[in-house]
């Protein structure tokens, strides 16, 4: 077990020149021993090339990675005693499943009646008791899956075990038990985990700390609650939640906020001097107002959409053609389409965004 | 019961029409050849098994398929293992490795009658660089006076012309392999030997199967090369089974014994092929099985 701090930055394209070229740009980033993260992001952000970096099967362009303080970049996998599950369950054909979840120890020279009973234990946590003395190869997809989570985590001595979208090619059913198994498993051991994946649940509901990153940056680090209620950046605004974070252009003046060509009466503190922001409010805290209430807007409705247990709610703002999204309870009164609704916007949870995409007003906690 | 739609039957006719032409017809030809005693084109006696019989008790026929079956043996005994080592050591990108591959491939583009005709001038003892070199080291050696030296010649030609057949099929099966087992290996701690043990050998199974089965039927019917390069001398040591069904057909117009021959020839190619096909598939997928029930 480590604490593991990044300063790094890498290029897979030797010579990189502008910030496209990067796969990681600069960034600096710790991981506490014992923690629990997951690195979230679309496709091709980068999260699996940090993923990468820090178990040390690709080598950052720049800057390092530290150990407990010890500089390792330059050591092997092997070296930094990391542990690693892939996406697709990679398993040894050749090998039952019980020598499949010996061979990390066997090939570390761990002696015979500590691995049986290390495999033991490892086997029993993830129900593969009764197959221990079957071919792996001819096992289910999930039930390979299961044997690559069980190689990952047979050590106990390991600095991290590292997740690579593991849960990809498992049932929707047996993805919520084996995430409940990992979470267990992590309060059990208290290992340093580190979960990449491009599901904000699987994210959300594993980690205590979720990076979230997009093209090559990580954007916030925070729990839960901090994405969901206070996200630095819009990125984290648009991508965490369902749907995104609805966003309007505003601009500060004397006399109040102007939203979306609507003078509203009151300038939040934050917004004062700051020019064009853009204004950025969750579905969820979007509620339905009387005319001409403070903070509200009018908008049309263009679609009300019942997904069982809310309604969504679509409308375009009056006089323009910025969209908003609103949650609302079925126990509310649904306006219909084309009728014209006045909606808050301005609330505590309301936050604004600078011209480079970050919160303006309060600083990060 | 279910209904049987026999118009199926009508889709494999054009199959059946071509393979009938193409294999079995020519096949019936040579059973037919192998019941008769033709004496000319005109007289023809039906002899029944006789040549069958006379054929199986036949000494040079039984040395040729020993011959046959010992040089089959060292072909694949020897490429395999050599190519396996070859496609291991080949660069898996960059100019590198399309240079590689042109050149391992550059002995498989040669036509077999011009790879007798290479290797008999490289062998010379005089002009040959080969020869000239192994009777430089002060070794008495000579592929058309003694039968070991043909051997080994013969063997020899055959490695450097086919062991980059087995390279390039177990190349591509290596490229096959996704990048995620090598890092899982790395990060399990495997060793280079358990990577090849328990990654790359298990994963090349399926290439290395064809490999194996097309080097063996290759090798079996070996013709060219060794008559080009030995005549299937000295006396008749390198003389294998096809070099001696062509004398026998040809050379000697025995049409009954050769046909026999070349029936019985057919049935051991398809026989040792069925076992070694069986064998290789059992290799890998049932000991463990076994073990774990035993």
């Amino acid at each position: 077990m480590a604490r593991i701090d990044l300063d790094l930055a890498h290029a897979y394209k030797p010579n990189p020149r502008g910030d496209e070229d990067y796969a990681l740009l600069p960034l600096q980033m710790s991981f506490a021993d014992g923690g629990a993260y997951a690195l979230l992001g679309p496709s091709g952000c980068g999260k699996t090339t940090l993923l990468n970096i820090v178990s040390g099967l690709v080598k950052p362009s720049q800057g390092g990675v530290k150990f407990d303080g010890v500089d390792v970049t330059k050591r092997t996998p092997q070296q930094r005693n990391i542990a690693q599950v892939f996406q697709f369950p990679v398993i040894y054909d050749t090998m039952t499943v019980a020598e499949n979840l010996a061979f990390p120890l066997r090939n570390r020279g761990v002696a015979p009646d500590r691995i049986a009973r290390r495999v033991g234990q490892v086997a029993e946590m993830l129900e593969l008791s009764g197959q221990l003395n079957q071919r792996a190869a001819g096992l289910a997809a999930d039930a390979k899956q299961k044997i690559s989570l069980g190689r990952g985590l047979v050590r106990e001595d390991v600095s991290a075990v590292l997740f690579d979208e593991p849960l990809t090619v498992i049932d929707p059913h047996l993805k919520w038990q084996l995430r409940r198994k990992l979470k267990q498993i992590h309060h059990e051991l208290r290992l340093t985990l580190i979960y990449v994946t491009h599901d904000q649940v699987e994210a959300l509901t594993f980690a205590e700390q979720v990076v979230v990153m997009t093209r090559g940056r990580a954007v916030q680090i925070g729990t839960a609650s901090e994405l969901f209620d206070r996200p630095q950046h819009t990125f984290v605004g648009h991508f965490i939640g369902s749907p995104g974070m609805n966003f309007l252009p505003a601009q500060a003046a004397e006399s109040g906020l102007e939203v979306a060509g609507h003078r509203l009466g009151v300038a939040p503190e934050a917004t004062r001097g700051k020019g064009p922001l853009t204004l950025g409010v969750r579905p969820e805290y979007l509620r339905l107002a009387g005319a001409g209430s403070q903070g509200a807007l009018p908008a049309v409705v263009m679609q009300a959409q019942d997904i069982g247990t809310y309604w969504l709610l679509t409308a375009q703002v009056a006089g323009g053609d910025s969209l908003v999204r609103a949650r609302l309870s079925p126990h509310e009164a649904i306006p219909k389409v084309g009728e014209t609704v006045w909606l808050t916007v301005l609330g505590p949870r309301t936050c604004f965004y600078g011209q480079d995409q970050q919160r303006v007003g309060e600083t990060a906690p | 019961m279910k209904p049987v739609n026999q118009k199926a039957w009508l889709l494999i006719l054009p199959v059946v029409l071509c393979v009938a032409f193409s294999a079995i017809l020519p096949l019936m030809t040579v059973v037919n050849y192998s019941v008769q005693d033709i004496i000319s084109p005109e007289r023809r006696v039906f002899v029944g098994l006789d040549w069958f019989k006379s054929v199986l008790r036949d000494d040079d026929l039984q040395g040729a398929l020993i011959r046959q079956i010992g040089f089959s043996f060292a072909v694949l005994v020897v490429e395999v293992p050599l190519g396996i080592a070859l496609a291991l050591s080949m660069p898996a990108k960059g100019w590198h490795a399309s240079a590689v591959l042109v050149l391992v491939a550059v002995s498989l583009l040669i036509p077999w009658n011009v790879v007798g005709t290479i290797w008999q001038i490289y062998g010379r003892s005089d002009i040959g660089l080969f020869g000239a070199a192994i009777a430089r080291l002060g070794i008495n050696y000579s592929y058309t006076g003694s039968a070991r030296d043909a051997w080994l010649t013969v063997l020899l030609m055959d490695v450097w012309h086919w062991t980059p057949l087995v390279a390039l099929l177990c190349y591509a099966g290596l490229r096959a392999i996704p990048d995620a087992y090598y890092q899982a290996a790395s990060i399990d701690g495997a060793s280079k030997l358990a990577v090849f043990r328990y990654i790359q050998l298990p994963k090349l199974r399926g290439v290395l199967m064809i490999a194996v089965l097309l080097r063996f039927m290759d090798s079996f019917m070996i013709y060219t090369e060794p008559f080009v390069l030995t005549g299937g001398g000295p006396g008749n040591a390198t003389t294998f089974l096809s070099q001696y069904l062509t004398q026998k057909a040809v050379g000697q117009f025995d049409l009954g014994p050769a046909a026999a021959f070349s029936l019985i020839y057919f049935l051991i190619i398809l026989l040792l092929c069925f076992i070694l096909y069986n064998w290789m598939q059992r290799v890998g997928t049932a000991d463990k099985t076994e073990a774990g029930h035993g």
